[in-house]
């Protein structure tokens, strides 16, 4: 215990000395909502979204982001150079069970994901007038059980490749697959409905997100198909754990 | 009382065979070196040594422990410095110490640690920023900060300038003054000369030759020589006849005396008897390079880069 403690303070540091994790994972989902919402016209409510605003609607994806960004690129970027540069092998010599550090590192992945979203969420609704989640209970599930789900996909990831460099190429894929889920490229609210139907499996879960946070903004980017919030994070927790046990089954040390 | 034991170790790699066949002891309070040319599988030995390799047969003790099934309490009791083993770029020199010492159950005042190794004033500076020989020390702290009865050190001085390497000789030595057991494995045969009670010679998977640095160099030399003038005449046959001389040639007075073994003594002894004052007296001095070019037919050898595996 008293070794995972130092572990994760050591690790905390090391994430906040690596400026750019900090920048586009942390404060750069805050930086996007507050950028678009400097657009006026995003700011106006519009009648293709019911009255809200496009950044009402759009906000949860910006939460997205930071949340990939750290699950599927970050982790497993450090974790491989971890295992690249012998430090993982060094440590299994060592009384402290080499998993502590992979714990260590979610920990202070889950850690941060928690700082971007309060920081995002706060600065929203003082800046941009952008209300808190109106479920919370149900929104803090949704996030937990939907970054669990990533962080899975990105343990998978960092289980087998080999190096740090194939780390970032896959990580780079995997972020570019998920935030088109995630809203990035093409709104939720105007994706075709197979695509939504889809984006219900695709971690983190935007729909359930959405619909926790606002459920106006949830009702618009619902679908008739689609399911309702509790078999949605069901989906996420089963993601969940399927992609931490192939992580466990497939972790190379060296 | 033995603090390592290996007997009949074997470990392939598919087809290949890392180690055919490597059993050695190593005493309580020992350093015992291990040398070898490059992919003689002396990085195979001490990795499964350290329970990071499970041989396919044979056994190893560490402190009457197998460091395969008793691995918790091995790894407590173990220090190891691995070749190529490095730590996070960003993490600082003090933190680095203060975090691995929190992995043990009685663990070396990691500041005491980092004073002896030279490294105080470096205490916040990150890796990354370390020279190499730096980052070599903080890696023999890290072994050390344990407080380990036995310590495997691989490649120990590797990439350090020579005042680095003499430095880091006489802190092993006070480290083994304080008890601790080492495995020392080098590519330097001075090193291996300098600190290694006894020393294994390990070549084509098998132990070649385990003995005192003196008593490798001395069983590998066939022949060595001794030149010198005498102080007054002497008959050759009182150098001839002794059982280690195998030659004696007088040219305009110098002797120039060839023999094995002990002959060097026998010579001292013969001169002493006949009264005779040896002088300009140069031996052919025999390195444990010589050693280890006649036991394994190579010379000694630079490690491999860093960043290939050592073997």
């Amino acid at each position: 215990m008293r070794a995972l403690l130092r572990m994760v303070k050591v690790e905390t540091r090391l994430f906040l000395r690596d400026s750019a994790t900090v920048i586009f994972g942390v404060l750069f989902p805050t930086g996007l909502l507050l950028g678009l919402g400097a657009i006026p016209a995003l700011r106006e409510p519009s009648p293709g979204t019911g009255g809200l605003r496009d950044i009402d609607v759009w906000a949860p994806t910006a939460l997205v982001f930071g949340m990939v960004m750290i699950a599927v690129q970050h982790v497993p970027a450090v974790v491989a150079t971890y295992r690249e540069r012998g430090i993982l092998r060094r440590l299994s010599t060592t009384p402290a069970p080499p998993g502590r550090v992979l714990l260590a590192q979610m920990i202070v992945a889950f850690a941060s994901v928690v700082v971007s979203a309060t920081l995002m969420i706060l600065l929203a609704w003082a800046v941009l007038d952008i209300a808190p989640p109106e479920r919370p209970l149900e929104f803090a599930v949704a996030f937990v059980v939907g970054y669990a789900a990533l962080l899975g996909i990105g343990m998978v990831s960092a289980a087998v490749v080999r190096t740090s460099s194939a780390a970032n190429q896959v990580g780079t894929l995997l972020f570019v697959a998920l935030m088109f889920f995630g809203g990035a490229f093409l709104p939720r609210v105007v994706m075709p409905d197979v695509l939504r139907e889809v984006g219900e499996f695709i971690p983190p879960g935007l729909q359930a997100l959405t619909e926790a946070w606002s459920a106006e903004a949830g009702e618009l980017t619902s679908t008739t198909g689609g399911q309702p919030f509790w078999p949605q994070i069901a989906v996420m927790a089963v993601v969940a754990v399927t992609t931490s046990a192939v992580a466990a089954e497939l972790f190379r040390w060296e | 009382m033995t603090a390592l034991e290996v007997r009949n170790l074997h470990k392939r790699y598919g087809q290949h065979v890392a180690v055919a066949d490597v059993s050695f002891t190593v005493e309580e309070g020992e350093i015992f070196g291990i040398i070898g040319p490059n992919g003689a599988g002396k990085t195979t030995t001490v990795e499964s040594i350290a329970g990071l390799r499970t041989p396919d047969s044979g056994s190893i003790s560490v402190l009457g422990l197998d460091p395969t099934k008793d691995r918790a309490e091995v790894c407590e009791r173990l220090g190891v410095q691995l070749q190529e083993s490095s730590f996070p770029d960003a993490i600082k020199v003090a933190e680095a110490l203060e975090l691995h010492s929190s992995f043990y159950r009685n663990p070396a005042d990691w500041r005491e640690l980092m004073k002896l190794l030279g490294l105080t004033e470096k205490r916040d500076t990150q890796y990354k920023a370390l020279s190499g020989g730096q980052k070599q020390r903080l890696s023999i702290a890290l072994a050390l900060v344990g407080n380990p009865e036995v310590a495997i050190l691989d490649e120990l001085t590797t990439g350090l300038d020579p005042q680095a390497r003499r430095d880091t000789w006489n802190l092993i030595e006070r480290v083994r003054d304080r008890g601790v057991t080492i495995l020392l494995v080098t590519h330097f045969m001075d090193e291996a000369e300098r600190l290694s009670d006894r020393i294994a010679v390990i070549h084509g998977g098998r132990v070649a030759a385990v003995d005192t640095p003196a008593g490798l160099i001395a069983r590998s030399s066939a022949v060595q020589q001794v030149r010198f003038r005498v102080s007054r005449p002497l008959d050759r046959s009182v150098l001839t006849e002794l059982p280690d001389v195998t030659d004696v040639e007088v040219t305009e007075g110098r002797w120039l005396v060839t023999g094995r073994g002990q002959f060097l003594s026998s010579v001292a002894g013969a001169l002493a008897r006949a009264q005779v004052v040896a002088e300009d007296l140069r031996v052919d001095q025999r390195n444990l390079d010589d050693a280890f070019v006649a036991f394994t037919g190579r010379a000694p050898e630079p490690p491999e880069a860093a960043t290939g595996r050592g073997d």
